[in-house]
C-alpha cells in the first residue's frame, strides 16, 4: 500500500467523522427521532462536556481495572506458558482448559464470579483478566517453543541446563510474541472491565464507566450513554497506544542499541 | 592445549521418514588426524552435516563407536565447538555478549581471564573494539560469521566443527575467511573438521579431503600442497591439478 502524505492521513478520517455527524444530524431531523432513541451529535457533545468530570473519573476507574486485569493476565499467562514450554505432557493435559477460557462467554460467567468474589473492584479485575489471558498464553507458549534449531544446538553443545536454556534463550526469544499477545489482550481487558462493571454496577459498588452506563440507560440519558461509549473506545485506544510504545521500546532495546552495557 | 584425533568406526545413522527408513550414514569409517584440517566434501544431502552432528553429540548414531584420542566422547575431556551454517548469533545480545555466551553457560573455567580471552578472540577474528557493542543486525554477513567463529573459540576447543560456514558469502569474503581459519589453526593447533561443497575451498584449507559416497567415505585425498597456503597458490598449476583430481573423485564417488 502506498503511504499517503501525513496531512491526508489525518484529514481524511476527520472528514469522514464530520460527514457521518452531519448525516446523523440530518437523519434525526428527517425521521423525527426522539432524543431518548437517538440524540443529535451536538447534544452528545454537550453531554460529554457537561459530564466531563464524571466521565473522566469513571474512565479512570475502568482504566485502572483494565490495566490491573491486563497485568494479572500477563503475569499468570506468561507463567502458564513457561510451564507449557517445559513438557508436552503438561500441554496435552491442560490445553483444553485454556481453550475453555477462550470459548466461555464471559457474559455468562460474570454473574457467577460476582457470587463468588463479591460485587467489588477485584471482581471487575478478575473478569478483565479471564477474558484477556488466552492471547497471552497462546502467543507466549508458541514464542517459547519456536526457537531457532541452531540456537538450541548451540546451548546443547555447551551442556546448558533446562533453566539456562529457559532464561538465556527461550524467554528472550519469546518477548516479541508476548508483545503480539498484549496487542490483542489490551482491547479485551477493557471489554472485560466494562462487562464486569455492568454486572457489579447493579449493586452500586463500582463507579467505573460500565456501572455508569447501567445507570444512564436506566435513566434514559441516551446522550450521556453515547458519550460513555465514546469514552470506552478512547480508553481502548489509549491502552493500545501504551502497548505500541512498549513495543517500540522493547524492539529498540532488544535489537538495536547497546542497552546491556552493564553486563560487561 | 591438547590436540585430538577423531575416530569414527562403523557409524550408522538411519532416519525414520514418512516414506520409510532412510540410511544417511552407512557404517562409515573415518579418522581425522590431530591438529589438522580435514574437509568433508560431497553433494548436498550426502550425509556430511549429519556426520558433523554425530561427532558434536547432537545426533545419536544408531550404531557404531566414536572416539577422541581413544576415549569415548563422554569420557574424553576434549572440548568441541560448532560453527553453524548461519551465524546463529542471539539477536538481542551484542557481539561481545554473544562471544561471552558459551562461557556464561559453562562457568566452570576460571573467570579471571575471561574478559581478556573474549578480547583476544575478537581481535583474532578481526573485530575492532568499537564494533564489540554492535547487535548482530548491524553487522554484515562476513562480520556475523567472524563473531560466530570468535564465539566458538572462546572455550579453547580442541576440536572445531564447521558446517558450511561460508556458503552464503561471496568469493572475496570466503577466501578472506579461509585465510582467517588457517591463521587460527596455526595459532591454536585445533583439529578442524570442515563441511563444504566448494572444491577450491576444500583444497585451499585442508591437509586432507574426505569425499563422500552413498553415506560412506569413498576416498581420502591428501592435499600435498605447500603450507602456509597463500593466495597465489590458487592460481598455480599444482592447485589446478589437485582441483582436477578432487572433482574426478567427487564424480566417481557420486556415480557409484
Amino acid at each position: 500500500m502506498n503511504k499517503s502524505p501525513l496531512a491526508i492521513r489525518i484529514a481524511a478520517p476527520i472528514g469522514v467523522f464530520i460527514a457521518v455527524a452531519i448525516l446523523w444530524h440530518i437523519a434525526v431531523d428527517a425521521f423525527k427521532l426522539p432524543p431518548v432513541l437517538l440524540p443529535k451529535p451536538l447534544k452528545v457533545l454537550e453531554a460529554i462536556w457537561t459530564q466531563r468530570a464524571l466521565l473522566a473519573s469513571g474512565a479512570w476507574v475502568t482504566l485502572k481495572a483494565s490495566a490491573v486485569g491486563l497485568l494479572v493476565s500477563t503475569l499468570i499467562g506468561s507463567l502458564v506458558a513457561i510451564l507449557f514450554s517445559q513438557s508436552s505432557w503438561i500441554r496435552t493435559a491442560l490445553y483444553p482448559y485454556v481453550i475453555f477460557l477462550q470459548t466461555v462467554p464471559i457474559v455468562a460467567i460474570a454473574p457467577l464470579l460476582i457470587v463468588w468474589s463479591g460485587a467489588q473492584f477485584r471482581t471487575v479485575v478478575l473478569v478483565s483478566s479471564i477474558i484477556s489471558i488466552f492471547p497471552i498464553i497462546s502467543n507466549v507458549t508458541s514464542g517459547l517453543l519456536s526457537i531457532d534449531q541452531n540456537h538450541l544446538d548451540l546451548f546443547r553443545m555447551q551442556g546448558a541446563t533446562r533453566l539456562q536454556t529457559l532464561l538465556k534463550l527461550r524467554i528472550p526469544s519469546a518477548i516479541r510474541s508476548l508483545i503480539q499477545g498484549l496487542r490483542i489482550s489490551c482491547g479485551l481487558s477493557v471489554i472485560g472491565a466494562i462487562v464486569g462493571e455492568l454486572f457489579v454496577g447493579n449493586s452500586g459498588a463500582s463507579d467505573g464507566l460500565g456501572a455508569m452506563m447501567n445507570a444512564m440507560q436506566a435513566n434514559l440519558k441516551t446522550d450521556q450513554l453515547i458519550g460513555a461509549i465514546i469514552a470506552c473506545t478512547l480508553l481502548g485506544i489509549l491502552l493500545f497506544l501504551g502497548i505500541e510504545a512498549l513495543n517500540r521500546w522493547v524492539l529498540r532495546r532488544w535489537t538495536i542499541d547497546t542497552g546491556f552495557e552493564s553486563d560487561r | 592445549m591438547a590436540v585430538a584425533a577423531i575416530r569414527c568406526q562403523d557409524i550408522r545413522v538411519v532416519f525414520d521418514n514418512r516414506t520409510g527408513k532412510q540410511t544417511i550414514l552407512d557404517d562409515l569409517n573415518l579418522t581425522v588426524p590431530a591438529g589438522q584440517i580435514m574437509t568433508l566434501l560431497g553433494p548436498s544431502g550426502c550425509g556430511k552435516s549429519t556426520l558433523l552432528r554425530v561427532i558434536a553429540g547432537l545426533t545419536k548414531p544408531n550404531s557404531g563407536t566414536l572416539g577422541i584420542e581413544g576415549k569415548s566422547i563422554a569420557e574424553s575431556q576434549h572440548k568441541l565447538a560448532f560453527v553453524f551454517q548461519e551465524s546463529a548469533l542471539l539477536p538481542w545480545r551484542t557481539v561481545y555478549q554473544n562471544v561471552r555466551l558459551p562461557w556464561e553457560i559453562r562457568k566452570k573455567q576460571s573467570s579471571t581471564d575471561i574478559e581478556s580471552r573474549i578480547q583476544n578472540a575478537l581481535d583474532l577474528v578481526g573485530f575492532k573494539p568499537n564494533d564489540w557493542n554492535k547487535k548482530p543486525h548491524q553487522l554484515s554477513g562476513g562480520m556475523k560469521m567472524r563473531a560466530s567463529i570468535a564465539r566458538a573459540l572462546i572455550t579453547n576447543p580442541d576440536i572445531l566443527l564447521l558446517d558450511e560456514p561460508f556458503a552464503a558469502l561471496d568469493d572475496m569474503l570466503r577466501s578472506k575467511l579461509n585465510d582467517l581459519l588457517l591463521k587460527i589453526v596455526d595459532q591454536t593447533q585445533t583439529t578442524m573438521l570442515f563441511v563444504t561443497h566448494n572444491i577450491s575451498e576444500a583444497i585451499y584449507l585442508s591437509h586432507s579431503i574426505a569425499v563422500f559416497s552413498q553415506g560412506r567415505i569413498g576416498e581420502v585425498i591428501d592435499v600435498d600442497l605447500p603450507v602456509p597456503r597463500t593466495t597465489s597458490l590458487r592460481s598455480s598449476p599444482e592447485f589446478a591439478a589437485m582441483y582436477g583430481r578432487v572433482s574426478q573423485s567427487l564424480a566417481r564417488n557420486a556415480a557409484q
